[in-house]
């Protein structure tokens, strides 16, 4: 068991240490939400006027970090792509510690690595003029880990179904696009169509948004509570799948 | 005192019958052989011929799908953790994660492999000291060059203190130099820990002057093994080796001469396998003459392990290089055969 969890723990630091040394990568990563917060955000400010009160750059904030987590923990699950065409996967597959643990080690530190991206573009909303409340604070970071836990995995299960990254583009536009745009980053659900409405309910990112609205802001279109469950929820399911992928990966 | 224990001596590697199918593919075809401990084994054929998949087996990375192997007395199929442990591995494909330093990779592997945190400096230490890269121990493994990261491959595949090391072409796309260095870290390794090496190989020359013992494979199937001395012996007597036109017609001809053991084409060359080649070479020559075909050239050499290997096979072994497409599209159909 020991051994399980220093297993997890190395696989967990080099995360961190890739993170670290690809400073271009997230410099890269923070280049769009940025200017969505400072181009769109300070630029709609005065044409939309949000129901619930407080300006538009405000109102997309949270959304925004969510998309960062979203985009970054992806791209970490996807990362075993990476491996897998560099070899490096062979050293983790014939490792003596279980496969469970190294998708644990591995989303851990990838969700670690979407968090303090996360991080960075909220205190550039901060720094853009987003006022946000400090009593939710506390439990921001936890919330953004389990948001950033969910996209690993699910990121990680892509990965072990394809068999190089060919197929990224296509899962950035026409999975992780879609569900930006549906999950009311950028506009709020309750105004919107009530097809639109229906589908964003599908979309995990939209209680994740949500989630992140209400700690940030006070106030969101779906409860904190209905957020943490449901995203608990789609955790577990893409959890189990990661693992569940990842073990029938040969060689 | 007491009974002695048996005379059989104890097996690093006991393989039965082993064989992996990719639906109507064969990769590995009821393999059955042994490794006494200690030795250094190569297990010799050319691409596609299944040296990976049976290693890849023998590692716990794919279930075999008939048969039984022990590797240093753990079951693969039952124990694979307990295999995993106790051995190391350099795969044929780089496997290094080269964002990090060498250090860093070492230091990976040791946690993966339980090595007791306090034990982990020194090995690392003396596992660098051993392939000569303690110098660039801090060095991110990107600006490494390929004899380099081969190296601490090795060394990688020692941290943990394995009984058994499989090389898996641990020479394959580098340069002379840097082969022979290679080879020498291995013999080294061998003589000084008594670590007992499995490799796969296409350098039949290298292979000679390592392995205490071989296994040719070929289709899948073991079809020759024995120390390369013996192999070499049981083909016996010379090989001359002749180009020159109508190497057919010649091929013919000569395998209806009594004295003539065997005769091969090849790469636009005829060997022939004969008793006291030199006073052969003029009997050759002169029939050659007679039926009127020119001789380019011709040598006479003692038979080398590629004459084993053209023996056992008709083929030579570079013959199977010259066509990668087909060893490709062999492992195209492993790998879609595998869902």
């Amino acid at each position: 068991m020991n051994r399980e969890i220093e297993g997890i723990y190395a696989l967990w630091k080099r995360e961190i240490i890739r993170f670290y040394r690809s400073k271009s990568r997230v410099i890269g990563s923070l280049g769009m939400p940025f200017f969505f917060l400072a181009i769109l955000g300070t630029g709609l400010n005065n044409v939309f006027s949000v129901p619930s009160g407080g300006n538009y750059l405000q109102f997309i904030a949270p959304g925004i970090v969510a998309m960062v987590l979203m985009f970054g923990s992806i791209f970490a699950g996807v990362i075993v792509l990476m491996d897998r065409q560099f070899g490096f996967l062979k050293e983790t597959l014939v490792a003596p510690i279980s496969r469970l643990s190294v998708v644990l080690g591995k989303a851990l530190g990838g969700a670690t690595t979407a968090v303090m991206q996360g991080a960075i573009i909220m205190g550039i909303a901060v720094l853009l003029g987003a006022e946000m409340q400090l009593g939710g604070m506390l439990l921001v970071l936890p919330f953004m880990f389990l948001v950033s836990l969910m996209f690993v995995s699910l990121g990680i299960a892509i990965a072990s179904m394809l068999e190089d990254m060919h197929g990224f583009q296509l899962i950035v536009n026409f999975l992780l696009m879609p569900m930006f745009f549906l999950s009311g980053a950028l506009f709020p659900l309750s105004s919107a169509p009530e097809f639109l409405r229906i589908a964003s309910f599908l979309d995990p990112l939209t209680y994740g948004v949500n989630g992140l609205r209400f700690l940030l802001l006070g106030h969101s279109d779906i409860g904190f509570f209905a957020c943490l469950a449901v995203i608990s929820f789609f955790t577990a399911v893409f959890v189990s799948l990661a693992i569940f992928l990842f073990n029938r990966i040969e060689e | 005192m007491g009974k002695i224990s048996g005379n059989r001596e104890k097996k690093a590697i006991n393989v039965r019958s082993l064989g992996k199918s990719y639906g109507k593919l064969k990769a590995v075809d009821s393999v059955s052989f042994s490794i006494e401990e200690g030795e250094i084994f190569g297990l010799l054929g050319p691409n596609g011929a299944g040296k990976t998949t049976l290693i890849s087996m023998l590692v716990t990375m794919r279930k075999p799908s008939s048969g039984s192997a022990e590797v240093n007395g753990f079951d693969v199929a039952g124990q694979p953790g307990a295999v995993r442990k106790s051995i190391g591995i350099v795969f044929q494909d780089p496997s290094l994660d080269e964002e990090l330093t060498a250090i860093e990779n070492l230091e990976m592997h040791a946690a993966l492999y339980g090595v007791p945190g306090a034990e982990r400096k020194g090995r690392i230490g003396g596992v660098l000291k051993l392939v000569g890269l303690e110098k660039n121990s801090k060095m991110q493994v990107k600006k490494f060059s390929g004899g380099m990261k081969r190296r601490l491959e090795i060394a990688r595949g020692l941290v943990h203190h394995p009984r058994i090391l499989f090389l898996d072409e641990p020479t394959l796309g580098l340069d002379p130099q840097t082969r022979a260095g290679i080879w020498e870290h291995i013999r080294e390794l061998n003589k000084r820990e008594g670590i007992t090496i499995i490799l796969t190989t296409h350098y039949m020359d290298e292979a000679d002057s390592v392995c205490g013992k071989v296994a040719i494979i070929d289709h899948g199937r073991i079809i020759a093994s024995g120390a390369p001395a013996q192999l070499k012996d049981e083909l016996g007597g010379d090989i001359i080796s002749i180009k020159c036109s109508a190497s057919e017609k010649c091929v013919d001809g000569l395998r209806k001469l009594k004295w003539v053991k065997s005769a091969v084409r090849h790469n636009g060359f005829i060997s022939v396998r004969v008793q006291k080649g030199e006073e052969k070479i003029p009997k050759i020559l002169f029939l050659m003459e007679k039926n009127g075909v020119s001789v380019e050239s011709v040598s006479l050499r003692k038979p080398s392990l590629d004459d084993v290997f053209l023996h056992y096979t008709g083929r030579t072994i570079r013959e199977e290089e010259a066509k990668p497409l087909e060893a490709m599209r062999l492992r195209r159909k492993a790998r879609t055969g595998r869902k």
